[in-house]
């Protein structure tokens, strides 16, 4: 580890104005070419650079940008993390995360700013209930930690959440203490920094335009800087995956749409916990500076406009206010979105395909965040061995064929 | 804001209308004689260009009539909107500002885009 951070480096770089702070990655011009390249430099993309130098061996790698690092999803999103899905294969593939996750900032010597504050459901309707006790049942199978909570211990947690003198009272939340949020630029920045420093080139400002096959066998990607020939191509470009998959002449079950984000002016802290409702559709969080963080919900139609309809945001607000009375007068102050790729089930697909080499991490859709670290780690490990881990087998493309779905709609909807 | 010209009421907030997906999907004429990838095809794919994309939207708060339009996904722009018995309109109507498949149009589909 070069670039080791510490109270002293703190201390040192602050006497000399933090002007001396050592560059964290270099920024090379690509070469001919390279064992695997990565195509998309969000956490999962730069995650699986990570992983598979260090624990496949693989050191010949380029993860290639079109804009700058985090700039898709990675650095647009709510960072609430939690792994509470309904399915074995989702529990599994999630918690994997967020064990990962409870390591990083020591493995990677990088502040994710992870705080397991707890992540909480709120129920609304009868409906809500029973599908929320099933899901908890089915997590403490899995040995996940989550639990039911009536509405006093609700109250008890978040105080100034409005339970009973609104349409669609709270009858109860599952919660799960194990979840939290993450500083999202770092885990970006941290497997950027570790990746770069065994080797791995960091492609910034450089746009995948098509993906080159040969008789179903991939050999390499054309971009803005010229052709790089490659043995494996990795595509984890969340709402573009698609429209890079079709250049290869393969088709994903994958719709893109903006999904919304937006926060407060930073006030002292009033909330210390996530929490989400899927039934009127509101969730919000507090960061470290003090602002509120508020996710609203996807538009109704696919576009690769980063923006989001207003009508999408006046629908959250509405029931912010209405859960949080308090929040009825603060100001927002700032508004964006990123495009999301959203499968039928739900669930993602970290896949092999028909082109030889040729691989998909994607439809993550509204929820990828949280399982940045796993993800990253089990499709290095389907990239280097070109058959999936175990965790991520069913995760396939065939279960569009097959039927094997793993619904996991009520668990992701609209909670991220 | 967008504004969607019903066939049927003329000019309204996109907030009033849902979208109906995909455009001129037509169910397999052979049901019984479809493989199970064929299947697979017609009910969980469909197109999702960036760019020039043939749609069906309903008017859900107003007349609550289907109809099909062709959009740039890319800026959200609306290039024709027609009846449902209209016959497809040829994809070289259209012209599409997109540098390349992923790219990012002349406008920019950044917070600009509909500003234009
Ligand atoms: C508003 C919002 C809120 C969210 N909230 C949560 C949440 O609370 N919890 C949660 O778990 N998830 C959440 N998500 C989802 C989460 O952000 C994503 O699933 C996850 O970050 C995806 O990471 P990624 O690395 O796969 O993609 P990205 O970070 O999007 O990275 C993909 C990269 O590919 C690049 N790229 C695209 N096309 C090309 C090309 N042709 N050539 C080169 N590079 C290309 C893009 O520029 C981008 O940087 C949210 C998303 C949004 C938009
Ligand atoms: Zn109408």
């Amino acid at each position: 580890m070069r670039k080791k951070y510490s109270f002293l480096s703190l201390i040192k770089n602050a006497f000399t104005n933090n002007e001396n702070w050592e560059k964290m990655w270099e920024s090379p011009d690509p070469k001919k070419g390279y064992d695997v390249i990565i195509v998309g430099g969000g956490g999962h993309g730069l995650g699986t650079a990570y992983y598979l130098a260090k624990e496949h061996g693989i050191k010949n790698i380029a993860v290639i940008e079109k804009g700058w690092l985090g700039g898709g999803n990675t650095g647009r999103n709510t960072t609430i993390i939690r792994s509470n899905y309904l399915w074995n294969e989702s529990a599994h593939l999630y918690d994997h995360s967020v064990k990962l996750w409870e390591n990083l900032s020591e493995e990677l010597n990088f502040n994710m700013m992870f705080s397991q504050r707890g992540v909480m459901n709120l129920a609304h309707n009868e409906h809500d209930i029973k599908e929320m006790k099933r899901r908890i049942s089915a997590n403490r199978l899995n040995g996940l930690d989550t639990q039911w909570l009536d509405t006093k211990e609700i109250e008890e947690l978040v105080p100034i959440m409005n339970t009973k003198n609104l349409r669609y009272p709270v009858l109860g939340a599952a919660f799960q203490p194990r979840g939290g949020v993450a500083r999202h630029d770092a885990v970006a920045w941290g497997y950027a920094l570790r990746s770069n420093e065994m080797g791995v080139d960091i492609i910034q400002n450089c746009e995948v335009k098509d993906i080159q096959t040969d008789n179903h066998k991939v050999k390499g990607v054309n971009t803005s800087k010229g052709f790089i020939k490659a043995d494996k191509v990795a595509v984890v470009a969340s709402g573009h995956t698609s429209v890079l998959a079709q250049t290869a002449g393969v088709k994903l079950p994958l719709q893109s749409r903006p999904l919304q984000a937006l926060v407060s002016e930073p006030i002292k802290p009033v909330i210390n916990t996530v929490v989400m409702s899927n039934a009127v559709h509101a969730y919000v969080s507090q960061s470290d500076k003090g602002e509120l963080v508020i996710g609203a919900g996807t538009d109704g139609y696919n576009s690769f406009t980063q923006r989001g309809g207003y009508d999408v945001i006046e629908e959250t607000v509405r029931a912010i206010v209405e859960l949080y009375p308090i929040f009825g007068k603060m100001k927002m102050l700032r508004q964006w979105g990123g495009i999301v790729d959203i499968c039928p089930d739900a669930s993602p697909i970290i896949s092999k395909c028909d082109v030889k080499g040729l691989y998909f991490n994607c439809g993550w859709g509204t929820g990828g965040f949280k399982a940045t670290p796993g993800s990253a780690n089990v499709f290095a490990h389907t990239v280097a061995n070109d058959q999936p881990h175990k965790i991520n087998e069913a995760f396939n493309l065939e279960r569009f064929s097959d039927g094997r779905l793993i619904d996991e709609h009520g668990a992701a909807a609209v909670a991220h | 804001m967008i504004l969607i010209n019903c066939p049927y009421c003329g000019e309204r907030e996109q907030s009033e209308f849902s979208n109906g997906g995909e455009a001129h999907v037509a169910r397999p004429k052979n049901p019984e004689a479809l493989s199970d990838k064929d299947w697979g095809q017609y009910v969980f794919y469909r197109s999702n260009p960036k760019g020039i994309f043939y749609e069906r939207w309903v008017h859900t708060h107003g007349c609550r009539k289907w109809f099909n339009a062709v959009r740039d996904t890319s800026t959200d722009t609306f290039l024709k909107i027609y009846k449902l018995d209209d016959n497809r309109p040829d994809i070289s109507e259209f012209k599409s500002t997109l540098k390349s498949p992923s790219g990012e149009p002349s406008v920019g589909s950044g917070n600009f885009a509909v500003k234009k």
